[in-house]
């Protein structure tokens, strides 16, 4: 593996293997001993330009973990204020000698943009650009589900996922659509007419602007968080016909599915897009998906940095 | 200098001719011309007038690292044109006498081809209060067409007054059609690409809103309307409409809209960032419809310099924009003669006496015994394959770096002055 850019071009080969290795890394860490050398000697940097403390950390911790040395850039307080650019500061990060960019930013494309200009020779991992991509959230969201549905182990089909809130501006909407439904998985993407993309119809996804009559049938359920500025442009009138509207309120949890999970990628707005029932009913997965970050990012760096895909019983140094 | 007999032109007709020049002027056409002078022969290369641009980005003053009146005029001239016409959003911006007198001086300086200036339409670009238009107009540089372009002219009742207020000295309002509050933080085409890409959309519908209130607006007023960058479908049919009721509008389009789709964006190469944006292929074919049956008058470059590092970034960083002086002709050529869609002889009107019609340019467009040897040589049969290094633009953003073109342009007269010869300026310009 190159880069991890985004989930839209990834074989369900490539998810799967990431996802193997990510289940074994979890398994041999999963005792008092968390760190493996595997990475001893590399670099990684977390080079932020968006604020998101917890996938800082949760890469972090992934780094750490695999022995990595990790350097953090979050641009407040750094020369980015000044007006140095991406560019200048990805190469001056590169001289200092680093294996690998993982890289947040607020300019769609950012990642793909530093793998592919020729900037730096390092690795680029996207940890979420613009509205574009958030690779690493989709692989632990599909890493999450397959954990709570193991009769779909090596296939997602079957399986019915939706996605509600705001498409539109989510990276995570973006990246999951592609990798379910490349796993097997049926995605229905529910939102109001407003918060949906044009030419979504070219997307691997159904889509619907009634929650209720979709709610039924989901197996997971995936509440985006909503931006209070997307009120102000007037996406929707009021958070209170929002939430009455798209919120997982107490209400529509009850007629979920027996199995069915419910997932936020964080931070939630509770009353808003899901209610306190939902985010800390049994449903709830919320925590379980922190949690998977961190194995799903070690399984991203692992292979990026020349590791082969692991499974169950082989030995990893 | 400016004494040449040229031999062996065909013109856009077919014809093969001898056209004899003294003193700038074109003095004789004919079948054979002996000559007493300086020669040239054109060995039946196509011989147009003098393209001629009403939408150039020049840059001076206020930004000479990335265009100047002088490195614009050289671009110019190696791209075929012999007119220029300066937008106004230099810095200070054109909105008075002294600064369109400043480029239409530093134009003559250059002696390269005409600098024609473009006055702003309000005070700063701002949208607010009209600018001096009538100061404008006239002052040494005879301003005829305004524009306030990169931004639009949105206030209906100030679009309403500049287009009445332009009538009592022949002026025209060059609008950039962009409806701001629909195109706030813009990115790129609004459409399935940018939908994918997670990129803000642009709207084809800020364009032909304003498009349409603006025709209606100066069909009030009886004033003249030009629409700048036309990049829709719907643009081209509302263009269409008021023709077909007899309304006075022009409209012109750019190169790379009749060639480029928002696919490209798919790279996020800000090369391919650009105001209004590159949009879906069925838009292409319904420019270069529009451009051959008319609806479109002109083509214009919207040459638009900028420095390495307003485009060498992540794409919402990236400066808006492409240069196109140098292609533009051939690019065309590609686009519509290639395709059989157009001749040459209605590319020398959509690039050249059309242009220079609405521009009020009367030195310019023509070839004829009388008119000025503002000229142009074409080898219609040349491939060749851009590269950006070879451009005489202070600025490298050219959106065809590696494209293989159709046609070329050899030699350009200024005035009778061969000023680009060889596709290699001459290094004489006109005094």
């Amino acid at each position: 593996m190159n880069n991890l850019l985004s989930t839209k071009d990834m074989s369900a080969k490539t998810a799967f293997e990431i996802l193997d290795t990510a289940r074994e890394l979890a398994r041999i860490t999963d005792g008092p001993n968390k760190k493996l050398p595997t990475l001893r000697g590399r670099t990684i940097v977390n080079l932020f330009f968006e604020d998101s403390t917890r996938t800082r950390l949760s890469f972090e911790a992934a780094a750490k973990r695999l022995s990595a040395d990790v350097i953090n850039f979050s641009a407040k307080g750094s020369s980015v204020s000044k007006g140095e650019s991406l560019k200048d500061t990805a190469q001056t990060i590169e001289a200092m000698g680093i294996d690998a960019v993982v890289l947040r930013h607020s300019s769609s494309g950012a990642a793909q943009r530093l793998a592919e200009s020729g900037w730096i020779k390092a690795k680029v991992v996207n940890a979420g650009d613009g509205t574009h991509e958030h690779p690493t959230q989709a692989l632990l969201d599909a890493y999450t589900i397959r954990s709570h549905f193991p009769d779909h182990d090596r296939d997602f089909s079957g399986l019915h996922v939706g996605i509600v809130g705001d498409i539109l501006h989510s990276r995570v909407a973006r990246s999951n659509a592609y990798l379910l439904s490349s796993l097997g998985a049926k995605v229905t993407m529910v939102a109001p007419s407003t918060l949906i993309p044009t030419g979504v119809d070219q997307w691997p996804a159904e889509l619907s602007y009634n929650l209720d009559s979709v709610i039924g049938d989901l197996d997971a359920v995936m509440m985006l968080r909503v931006q209070s500025e997307r009120m102000s442009d007037s996406y929707f009138p009021s958070e209170r016909e929002y939430a009455h509207d798209y919120g997982l309120s107490e209400n529509r949890l009850n007629q979920m599915k027996e199995n069915a999970i419910v997932m936020h990628p964080g931070p939630m707005n509770r009353g808003l897009e899901i209610s306190a029932a939902a985010a800390d009913s049994k449903r709830s997965v919320i925590l379980e998906q922190v949690a998977n970050g961190v194995v799903v990012r070690m399984a991203v760096l692992y292979m990026l940095l020349g590791g082969v895909p692991i499974a169950g019983g082989s030995e990893i140094v | 200098m400016n004494d040449v007999t040229l031999k062996n032109a065909r013109l856009a007709d077919g014809s093969i001719v001898d056209v004899k020049i003294a003193q700038g002027v074109i003095t004789e056409i004919s079948s054979s011309i002996k000559a007493d002078g300086p020669v040239v022969d054109l060995k039946k290369n196509l011989l147009l007038p003098g393209l001629v641009d009403l939408h150039t980005h020049l840059r001076e003053p206020g930004k000479e690292n990335s265009e100047t009146v002088l490195s614009g005029s050289k671009a110019a001239v190696h791209g075929g044109y012999t007119a220029l016409s300066a937008m106004a959003n230099t810095s200070p911006v054109a909105d008075s006498a002294g600064v369109v007198e400043q480029v239409q001086r530093l134009g003559k300086l250059a002696g390269l081809c005409d600098v024609f200036p473009i006055g702003a339409v309000t005070v700063g670009l701002h949208g607010e209060q009209l600018a001096e238009l009538s100061a404008m107009a006239n002052s040494a540089a005879h301003v005829r067409i305004f524009s306030d372009d990169g931004k639009c002219v949105s206030d209906p009742l100030l679009m309403r007054r500049a287009l009445e207020y332009v009538k009592s000295f022949g002026g025209v309002i060059a609008q950039h059609a962009q409806e701001p509050l629909l195109t706030k933080n813009a990115q790129m085409n609004e459409g399935i690409v940018s939908g994918k890409l997670g990129l803000t959309g642009w709207p084809a519908v800020a364009e032909t809103s304003i498009i349409a209130r603006d025709i209606l607006l100066a069909e009030q007023v009886k004033s003249r309307l030009h629409i700048c960058h036309l990049s829709t479908r719907g643009g081209v049919e509302i263009v269409r409409w008021a023709k077909s009721q007899g309304m006075s509008v022009t409209a012109e389009v750019t190169p790379h809209h009749l060639m480029l789709t928002d696919e490209l964006v798919e790279s996020y190469d800000p090369v391919y960032k650009v105001n209004p944006p590159l949009r879906t292929i069925d838009d292409v074919h319904a420019l270069r419809e529009g451009l051959a049956d008319g609806t479109i008058d002109i083509v214009a470059t919207d040459h638009a310099p900028h420095a390495a590092e307003d485009k060498d970034c992540e794409w919402s960083a990236a400066a808006f924009g492409m240069i196109g002086l140098e292609t533009a002709l051939s690019v065309t050529a590609t686009a519509m003669i290639a395709t059989k869609l157009m001749d040459w002889q209605s590319l020398a009107i959509r690039m050249s006496t059309k242009p220079a019609s609405i521009g009020g340019y009367v030195n310019h467009g023509l070839i004829g015994v009388g008119a000025h040897a503002n000229l142009v040589v074409i080898d219609t049969e040349a491939r060749w394959k851009v590269d950006r290094t070879q451009s005489l633009s202070k600025s490298r953003n050219t959106p065809f770096h590696g494209h293989e073109l159709t046609g070329k342009v050899t030699d350009t007269f200024f005035n009778g002055v061969h000023v680009l010869a060889n596709s290699a300026l001459t290094g004489n310009k006109y005094e």
